[in-house]
């Protein structure tokens, strides 16, 4: 099982030093550079120059990425021009929206696709099945923000005076703050000290600060907020693990151990539960960790329909806007999590397969 | 037995046997193959719904009843945003009938969704062309030749499915500069590893095979096996990959275009028709709901039948 865990963290390492190059490359090829368009076509010579060498730009291109690469490894992602601030800290303050975004959208795309998938598997063959299925094939076929838009403008003025009310935007209502853990527990962090930051990268994950600490109010007010734009991010993910499911399970079922296990008078529930479903996962498990990736991209359409400032919008505007360091550290960051993800899933399989760690 | 009777004999025979290839044609793999796509139901709504849109983009002008990009100022008494006006729910008929409505430019939408069938199709036909082409171009010679060749390339697609796909594709419209024809170069980059992979395992499996050692012992050159009997061998699961690759290539585009990367105004695409309309959702929603709902069908047309063709043209997945 080790030596099966360290080969796959190995193999990982070359994918990742390559999307790092790629990265470096493409922002490289950006046309335009970053001294006029950010201090103005009309930036003197000596202005772009100063510009250039205060932020390594005139050293020759492989040492560039030299630098970068020993920047990466010591997590010192440089300074946004834009934003005249560490990337780090644009990464404390963007990142937790997105995971929670993510996540959350993860969350019931499993938690509803699955137990979809399972339903229509049980009734192969009847309205229900291929009700679901319909359903599942429009979900799939789904803009993202198509969707948001039309979310929002059912939940958000058509429900306007309901209980089903929604707000479209934003991440907390006008007026409402979340009020970090350690503040709350009063603990006394050094300003500016690694941990501080992690606390304070921690905290701006609103729902799980606020329901760790208890501020009822601005929990439901942060779930509230993150309802419409998790539902038009899981849609997608939703209907392919429900027809994964749905197919994993069929075929599972054909087996013999199952016609065994009836046989012997198993009951059927627990036939489906503990002999059929978790053979079936495996092809599950692959989907939804390939469907994360897919997640990320929508993140930046969801992000720009529901005004949420997330690292999908902030990586849009810095590639548009030619931010190389934020575009760098903000891939790199966004690929590393999709690589380790991947990873996991493969680590996964080991566990649920034991098949594979003899490989 | 006379030598008449024996002609007609033979004559009977041939009768017979010209009848039973008329009644029984030997089933082909593709005969096949068409017979199991009839038999699905999802795969034929696909092909429907394909057909009704490849024929709107065909008689785009004789459907539409304005120019898309036509204001229609000083014609009619209509105003910007207006509602949707049709005389079978009730707009008074003294008004000119617009099904989805008016858009922020005085434009007739429901001329503008018409055309928009048009950029949509070549933009999935064209993106879905060029990804399968170069695509199964490398993926065919990595695994032919096998070697550094091999190695180096699949890494390289690996690290391009590394990334997520619509952030890669964002990066490289910024590269290239934004617009529809640099929108598709992008999709089709991203793409491009499925089609790639798939065709580097088929031709792995292929070469193998004894029909191809035989081409080789006959001195055929490697171009000339890989052209006549390797690729021909190898396409069938790349039918399937690209009739679904549509649907995903035709989404994204839409994607980058509601990003603004995309086809530009005033051009009639549903992604930038309904990106250039999304901060009046709450005043006019019809001007968001249809472009939309255009996507929705078409990208569902073109997975319905890449369905339906999945199950057709792989035996193995009958169930």
């Amino acid at each position: 099982m080790l030596s099966y865990i360290t080969r796959r963290v190995l193999l990982a390492i070359p994918v990742l030093i390559g999307i790092i190059v790629v990265v470096f490359t493409l922002v490289r090829l950006i046309p335009g550079d970053p001294c006029t368009s950010l201090l103005g076509e009309r930036a003197t010579e000596a202005a772009c120059a100063g510009f250039n060498e205060a932020n390594g730009l005139d050293e020759p291109i492989w040492v560039q990425l030299g630098i970068y690469m020993k920047n990466v490894v010591t997590f010192d992602l440089g300074e946004s021009v834009r934003f005249s601030r560490p990337v780090n800290q644009l990464l404390i303050e963007r990142l937790p929206l997105t995971t929670e975004l993510a996540m959350s959208a993860l969350a019931l795309a499993v938690a509803i696709g699955i137990p979809l998938g399972v339903v229509a598997a049980r009734k192969h063959n009847t309205a229900v099945d291929t009700g679901t299925m319909a359903l599942a094939n429009v979900g799939v076929s789904m803009p993202v923000f198509w969707l948001g838009l039309m979310l929002a403008y059912i939940f958000a003025l058509v429900l306007r005076d309901t209980p089903f009310a929604l707000p479209p935007s934003g991440r907390l209502s006008a007026g409402v703050t979340s009020v970090p853990y350690f503040e709350v527990w009063g603990w006394q962090l050094t300003e500016g000290s690694f941990w501080s930051k992690f606390h304070e990268y921690a905290a701006n994950h609103y729902i799980l600060n606020n329901l760790i600490t208890g501020q009822w109010g601005v929990f439901w007010d942060a779930v509230k907020h993150m309802i419409l734009p998790a539902a038009a991010l899981a849609t997608i993910p939703l209907s392919i693990i429900a027809r994964i499911t749905r197919s994993a399970l069929l075929e599972v079922m054909g087996k013999d151990y199952i016609r065994t296990a009836r046989a012997k008078g198993v009951r059927e529930w627990t036939v489906v539960r503990s002999h059929a479903f978790r053979n079936a996962l495996l092809p599950v498990v692959t989907i939804i960790g390939l469907q994360l990736g897919a997640l990320l991209g929508g993140a930046v359409l969801t992000e720009t329909v529901f005004n949420l400032s997330g690292v999908g919008r902030a990586l849009f505007d810095a590639i548009t806007g030619r931010d190389y360091a934020v575009v760098q550290g903000f891939t790199v960051i966004v690929a590393a999590g999709y690589v380790i993800v991947n990873l996991l899933v493969d680590l996964s399989y080991a566990y649920l397969d034991p098949r594979i760690r003899l490989e | 037995m006379t030598s008449l009777s024996r002609r007609e004999a033979m004559e009977r025979l041939a009768t017979e046997a010209s009848k039973e290839v008329l009644y029984d044609k030997p089933l082909t793999q593709w005969r096949l193959a068409l017979k199991r796509f009839r038999g699905r139901k999802s795969g034929m709504v696909g092909l429907f719904l394909i057909s009704m849109l490849v024929l709107v983009a065909i008689f785009a002008p004789l459907i539409a009843p304005y120019e898309p990009n036509d204001p229609l100022i000083g014609d009619q008494d209509v105003a910007r945003y207006q509602k949707p006006c049709i005389h079978l729910l009730g707009c008074p008929d003294d008004q000119p009938q617009h099904w989805m409505g008016i858009d922020g430019n005085v434009r007739d939408q429901y001329s503008r969704v018409i055309y928009g069938s048009r950029i949509s199709l070549q933009l999935g036909f064209f993106t879905v062309t060029l990804a399968l082409v170069v695509g199964s171009a490398i993926g065919a010679v990595a695994g032919y030749r096998g070697g550094w060749f091999d190695n180096i390339v699949m890494r390289f697609m690996d690290v391009i499915l590394g990334f997520p796909s619509l952030l890669l594709a964002i990066a490289i419209v910024a590269v290239l500069g934004q617009g529809l024809r640099n929108a598709l170069i992008a999709i089709a980059i991203v793409t491009m590893p499925g089609y790639a992979r798939v065709m580097r395992a088929q031709v792995l499996a292929i070469k193998e095979s004894d029909y191809v050692s035989a081409s080789r012992a006959l001195g055929a050159s490697p171009t000339q096996i890989l052209l006549r009997r390797v690729i021909p061998n190898a396409l069938t699961p790349l039918v399937v990959l690209a009739s679904l690759g549509v649907a995903t290539a035709i989404l994204e585009a839409a994607g980058l275009s509601f990003l603004g990367l995309g086809a530009q105004p005033p051009l009639a695409e549903w992604g930038s028709m309904l990106a250039a309309y999304r901060n009046q959702v709450f005043t006019a929603p019809h001007l968001v709901f249809y472009p939309g709902l255009a996507i929705m069908i078409t990208v569902l047309g073109f997975n319905l039948m890449g369905d339906g063709l999945r199950d057709a043209l792989d035996p193995t997945l009958n169930r």
